[in-house]
């Protein structure tokens, strides 16, 4: 993507040049980089852009806040951003104030469910929380009796089991038993567990998009410096041809992510016609991380197969990302439910509807 | 960043969408006239003259060109609109699609103005049919191997030689074609050919069928003998062709029949699987809509870049490569999915027609208008490789 006019993208940007370098951060086995990210993101109000100013937030749009997931997926930022930023806009939809620090949503896969009492205690198990234990507070959607709820609870109420995903993210599992909320409320008409978890799989899209274009420049890149056979590898016109279907990918997924990302920026509920658009980001980005993510090593060899080398940051990462919110084949699935449901002379209306 | 590739969510105006109703009604209206059938592709009937002067009447040919030469000044979202609908359709658009996607806008920038007055309301009225002259022999995609001479004479230009692959030639009234009027210099290798408008049905011409493995009759080997072209009918610079035909390009590889060519056998499988699928098949039919609504999204956003005045080569060239692999493939996984079909649902029998023909159709999706190892040189040369 080029350049941004955008303050927010352009803030953003700015914190991770400085601040989330892919290089260092990947020499720094301490992880001492994560504390001043954190601390630079939130003095610019990053991690609660969805939330409004009424609500201890900075009122970001829609939109703004897509594009600013977009460019952390170009620095494959492993920080809780995209999961603050979702529990924030989780908890607006009921109208409950952001806390301040890290948080996550719950549950974050669709199988999963959270159930909720009649005295509002919360209750269920949920696996590949991503940064559940870094999450100082969760954004929980909740099923009862009276239908869907919104709530926020402190992330000491629940049990928490540490796990890592593909690209050594944490990706936990909690558990809440009976677990007292700081605060709940119905969740508005419009706002259930598929909201959420394709909200979150245009989020994960649209990361992954950003990690593919950062995975094309620096294949290239490589491509134009290492020298194999007496010349640059970049010569080869078997190399060429893998990187053009490398930079076809990526435009695939950056196509599919931000179209994803306009549909639901601009739509008044989300009808059959946005289901299509965030459903398909999914699945599309996450056959693009695969299919790019395995030319983009081809074309590094084995030196990007190593540790030290920055390529894994965004292939593993973006592999990673595609099991979270529903992987591609569970979207796929309910995508090609809906479709039939609806019968074959709707399908082309469909696809055609924007 | 290396590249700067962008696909922008462009969305279709307002006004496409009413168009986009006209267009349905219209196809419609056609079937039921029985024109055309749409579950029927591996139809003789492909070149339907009335069909063609009926969409002309509508106005959607030559859609975005001058109202004084028959156009109607409408966006290329619009014509975009009505190119998605007839493919989806599978409409016979054979006779007129050539002229309105590629030979009129290269008459409307490069022809003298009484050739233009001549030709174009023709094309816009749905009557007359082109053919592109550029491969031949041994050349095909390599379009500077092209040798076919025009020798420089009295008040025009001697044609010998031969085309080949050329589609519609046997009913083509014009053909575009690209001749050879210098030999190409030691410096570029790109010099010495030259853009003509040649009048088909002329003595000097000779159209020679050749057979395709769908059992269809489109394409052709052209020979010329002594055959002349007047001044008048050189398209631009002489010797300076090669540019004026690649950028042309964009418009031909980026448009929705680039995708949308083996479409229906997608729609016949959502037919006979039915309302309940089994897992496998919503899997399948889950991904491929979503492989569809991708490329068509970028396939709208290189239309909104065109209808900006700019010129996406590389981003059209993306689009062409994905989407002509999967309309490719589509026929195939068809076939995959469609494994586990009842045998006595009721339009398995349609399916399997269908499926027969795309399989026979899609080794030459990949070929046509630009090979797939072209495109993705192309592809490279945007990507700073070489």
């Amino acid at each position: 993507m080029a350049e941004s006019d955008n303050i927010v993208v352009e803030t953003a940007e700015k914190i991770f040049a400085d601040l989330a370098d892919p290089q260092t951060i990947n020499n720094d086995k301490k992880g001492s980089w994560q504390a001043p990210l954190w601390q630079a993101l939130s003095e610019a109000g990053l991690p609660l852009s969805w939330v409004p100013d009424d609500l201890g937030g900075s009122g970001a749009s829609l939109a703004d806040g897509f594009a600013l997931l977009n460019a952390a997926g170009r620095f494959a930022v492993a920080v809780p951003l995209a999961e603050t930023m979702l529990a924030g806009w989780l908890l607006a939809q009921a109208r409950i104030a952001s806390p301040e620090g890290e948080m996550t949503v719950v549950p974050a896969s669709p199988k999963d469910r959270i159930t909720v009492d009649a005295d509002g205690a919360l209750s269920g198990r949920c696996r590949g929380v991503p940064f559940a234990k870094a999450a100082k507070h969760f954004a929980v959607l909740a099923h009862g009796k009276d239908g869907v709820s919104i709530a926020l609870v402190d992330a000491s109420k629940g049990r928490i089991e540490s796990g890592l995903n593909v690209g050594y993210d944490h990706s936990d599992t909690v558990t809440l038993d009976k677990a007292q909320p700081v605060a709940v409320k119905a969740a508005p008409d419009g706002v259930d567990q598929t909201t959420l978890m394709l909200m979150g799989g245009v989020a994960r899209s649209l990361q992954i998009a950003g990690a593919l274009e950062s995975m094309l420049d620096i294949s290239v890149r490589y491509s134009n410096e290492r020298i194999a056979f007496e010349k640059k590898i970049s010569k080869f016109q078997a190399v060429q041809h893998n990187l053009a279907r490398l930079a076809g990918e990526s435009a695939a997924a950056l196509a599919a992510a931000t179209s994803a990302a306009d549909a639901i920026a601009n739509a008044k509920k989300f009808d059959d016609e946005v289901y299509l658009e965030a459903a398909a980001a999914k699945i599309r980005c996450a056959e693009a991380a695969e299919k790019g993510g395995g030319i983009a090593h081809q074309v590094h060899g084995a030196i990007g197969f190593t540790i030290e080398h920055i390529l894994h940051r965004y292939s593993l990462r973006a592999l990673a990302w595609r099991d979270d919110f529903g992987s591609e084949s569970y979207w796929a699935v309910e995508l090609g439910k809906l479709v039939a449901v609806r019968g074959a002379d709707q399908l082309w209306p469909l696809v055609a509807s924007r | 960043m290396t590249a700067a590739l962008r696909f922008d969510p462009i969305r279709l105006p307002e006004k496409c969408e009413q168009l986009r109703k006209e267009v349905r009604a219209f196809l419609a209206e056609e079937m039921a006239r029985g024109t055309f059938n749409p579950f029927k592709p591996n139809r003789e009937d492909t070149d339907v003259p009335e069909f063609c002067r009926r969409v002309g009447e509508r106005g959607w040919i030559g859609m975005t060109w001058p109202k004084k030469y028959g156009g109607q000044e409408r966006s290329f979202l619009e014509r975009y609109v009505v190119t998605e609908e007839m493919r989806v359709a599978n409409a016979p658009t054979r006779r007129f699609f050539v002229a309105d996607r590629q030979s009129g806008p290269v008459l409307l920038k490069y022809a003298p103005e009484h050739i233009k007055m001549d030709i174009l309301p023709r094309i816009c009225r749905g009557e007359i049919c082109f053919a592109i002259g550029m491969s031949e022999p041994n050349s095909g995609s390599d379009l500077f191997a092209a040798k076919t001479r025009a020798t420089k004479t009295d008040g025009g230009y001697l044609i010998n030689g031969t085309k080949i692959w050329t589609s519609s030639a046997h009913i083509a009234d014009y053909m575009i074609a690209i001749f050879r009027t210098s030999p190409p210099t030691k410096e570029n290798r790109r010099h010495g050919l030259t853009q003509f408008l040649v009048k088909m049905k002329q003595p000097g011409i000779k159209v020679n069928p050749i057979g395709q493995i769908t059992g269809q009759y489109e394409f052709n080997e052209v020979v010329f003998t002594d055959f002349f072209v007047p001044d008048d009918h050189v398209l631009g610079e002489v010797d300076g062709a090669w540019k004026q035909a690649t950028s042309e390009l964009a418009y031909e590889r980026s448009g929705p029949e680039r995708f949308l060519e083996t479409y229906y056998v997608l729609t016949e499988l959502v037919r006979a699987v039915g309302a309940n699928p089994d897992t496998r098949s919503a899997e399948g039919i889950g991904r491929l809509v979503a492989q569809l609504h991708t490329m068509r999204r970028m396939s709208v956003s290189v239309a909104g870049m065109l209808q900006a005045g700019k010129e996406p080569v590389v981003e059209a060239s993306i689009v062409k490569d994905i989407g002509t692999v999967w309309e490719q493939q589509l026929p195939h996984r068809v076939r995959d999915l469609a494994a586990f079909v009842e045998e006595t649902a009721s339009n398995r029998e349609t399916l399997e027609r269908q499926l027969d023909f795309a399989i026979k159709t899609a080794p030459k999706l990949t070929i046509q208008g630009g090979t797939t190892e072209v495109l993705r040189g192309i592809i490279a040369r945007g990507l700073g490789l070489r």
